[in-house]
């Protein structure tokens, strides 16, 4: 091996280990410094677990909401001729290019009690800001491009030879869907789930300003990890990081498990 | 039909009504009121650092993800797989365990010696954290797919490595370099979750414009808030939107 290519090698490695193996290795690290009997304590504190809960439950809506919009986008905007396709396909993507803290304004912008339906949500004794309605909203709007980008290139890839013959053969709209199209797309839109889920689980800032952040009640995880650090609970802070940490983990694997799939379809 | 009524009304609920009313919001006093709102020395501090540091962290992304990039696809490293694999894990890894996980390494107590936290250094790290994976994964498949016979033939004609690397490999990625750049810098200009516990909100300190827009809802100036977001988005929308100018005049002048 050349001098240049190990020097090229060890500057990527050194780059990776210092910027991200390294504090990775370190939080598992100082969690389990003083054995697992304060991380487990810590783990199941009740504020902990209901934060658990209440992650799951959000991703739990959200992501089945975005998957059937994102399929049904993916659709449209793949299979569809109509003007303004590159629009509509750069409004769905939008979310992308949006700050998270500017999506939680605007939402209460749109939901708060000074904002456009704020007299109508009073009226009706709707609450949407600082509970769970608005930080659904708020992380189907942040994990809303994922799914639809991950289906478009499987859906092009696929072509229309095989949806064409069904409908020639007398299949229906849907016939063709179930039997036809979502086989064929499948792992492309299990990616697109596992990434709007990892995303999800993990949203911060727009859940942070539309939550009120109120201990017990509108915190997840996320949030959760914020205020046991600025109570400087670190153990709990680090306890929480490392099964948030965990979850990151399992969707690395799952994202390397279902590229293989979908090479493997696409080879045969 | 049905559908694509259902499809249109989830997009406008979830996408055009909120930008609506940050819109909205933003220019009900007129251009002199955004103006002011913006003009205000703690926003336009907040905005020049946000646009400054990422602009410095794409530089170095663009730098280091080729690098890693090449490594990834031309070294024969052993263990390449679980390097390549863990890539990603700053898309997986909630923003603010990305903070919490620096500041264990780098913040207070640190064992290595190094503390940062509450520095303009730990906004570029946390910065260089979560926008590791663009500039990598756009450039990989490319230099996958790059023709080594270009490079060997510049080589036995007598090219230098530096040379080859310049004439021959730099401008056949330079396009995917780009497009890492500024997916890169739309989400560093954004960024909150990794920011929050590191940057210890100092005002023209390590205020960036995130951080400032959360501060002005917590202080229910939703007007100053709705300004600097146009902006933060502005400056998101236009790089992105050079980016798709770039990659169309490309494919029409190129192939």
């Amino acid at each position: 091996m050349s001098f240049s290519k190990l020097g090229v090698r060890t500057v990527a490695l050194g780059y990776l280990a210092l910027l991200l193996v390294g504090p990775v290795a370190m939080i598992f690290y100082r969690t389990f410094e003083g054995g697992i009997a304060p991380v487990w304590d810590a783990v199941t504190a009740p504020n902990a677990v209901h934060a658990f809960w209440l992650s799951i439950e959000i991703v739990a809506i959200a992501v089945p909401l975005n998957t059937a919009f994102g399929v049904g986008m993916a659709l449209l905007l793949e299979r569809g001729k109509f003007r303004g396709r590159a629009l509509l396909g750069m409004l769905v993507d939008l979310p992308f290019a949006i700050s998270p803290v500017v999506v939680g304004l605007a939402l209460v912008l749109v939901y708060g009690k000074t904002g456009w339906f704020g007299d109508w949500l009073i009226g009706h004794g709707i609450q949407v800001i600082f509970s769970v309605p608005g930080m659904v909203i708020a992380t189907a709007i942040v994990s809303l491009p994922f799914v639809a980008r991950e289906t478009i290139p499987v859906l092009r890839e696929l072509g229309t030879d095989a949806e064409q013959a069904a409908s020639t053969l007398g299949a229906s709209g849907w016939q063709t869907f179930w039997r036809i199209t979502l086989p064929g797309i499948r792992w492309g839109v299990v990616y697109g789930v596992v990434l709007s889920t990892a995303r999800a689980l993990g949203e911060f800032g727009a859940v942070s300003i539309v939550s009120g952040r109120i201990e017990g009640e509108t915190q997840t995880l996320p949030l959760y990890v914020q205020a046991r650090f600025e109570n400087f609970d670190i153990t709990g802070a680090y306890a929480a990081a490392v099964v948030l940490a965990l979850l990151a983990f399992a969707t690395l694997i799952l994202m390397n498990l279902l590229t293989r799939r979908t090479r493997a379809d696409t080879a045969v | 039909m049905l559908g694509k009524g259902l499809l249109g009304i989830y997009l406008s609920a979830l996408v055009l009504l909120p930008i609506a009313a940050l819109l909205a919001k933003s220019s009900t006093g007129g251009t002199s009121a955004f103006w002011r709102e913006i003009s205000n020395p703690e926003a336009v501090a907040a905005i020049k650092l946000t646009l400054v540091i990422s602009a410095i962290v794409v530089v170095i992304n663009a730098v280091f993800g080729t690098l890693i990039a090449w490594v990834l696809v031309r070294d024969e490293l052993p263990g390449k797989k679980v390097v390549g694999a863990l890539i990603d894990l700053p898309f997986a890894l909630p923003t603010i365990v990305a903070g919490v996980v620096l500041l264990a390494l780098y913040g207070k107590g640190s064992p290595v010696g190094i503390d940062v936290a509450f520095t303009r250094t730990a906004i570029a790290l946390a910065l260089l954290f979560v926008t590791l994976p663009f500039v990598v994964r756009s450039v990989q498949p490319v230099l996958h797919e790059l023709d080594v016979s270009m490079e060997e033939a510049a080589e036995s004609l007598g090219a230098r490595p530096l040379t080859v690397l310049r004439r021959i490999v730099l401008p056949s990625l330079a396009p995917a370099i780009i497009s890492g750049v500024a997916l890169s810098f739309a989400r560093a200009v954004g960024e909150f979750g990794s920011l929050v516990l590191i940057t210890g909100n100092l005002p023209f300190k390590t205020e960036v414009g995130s951080v400032y827009v959360f501060g002005q809802i917590q202080n229910e100036n939703l007007p100053a808030a709705a300004a600097v977001s146009v902006v933060l988005l502005l400056a998101a929308l236009v790089v992105l939107g050079a980016l798709t100018l770039v990659s169309q005049w490309r494919s029409r002048h190129v192939l």
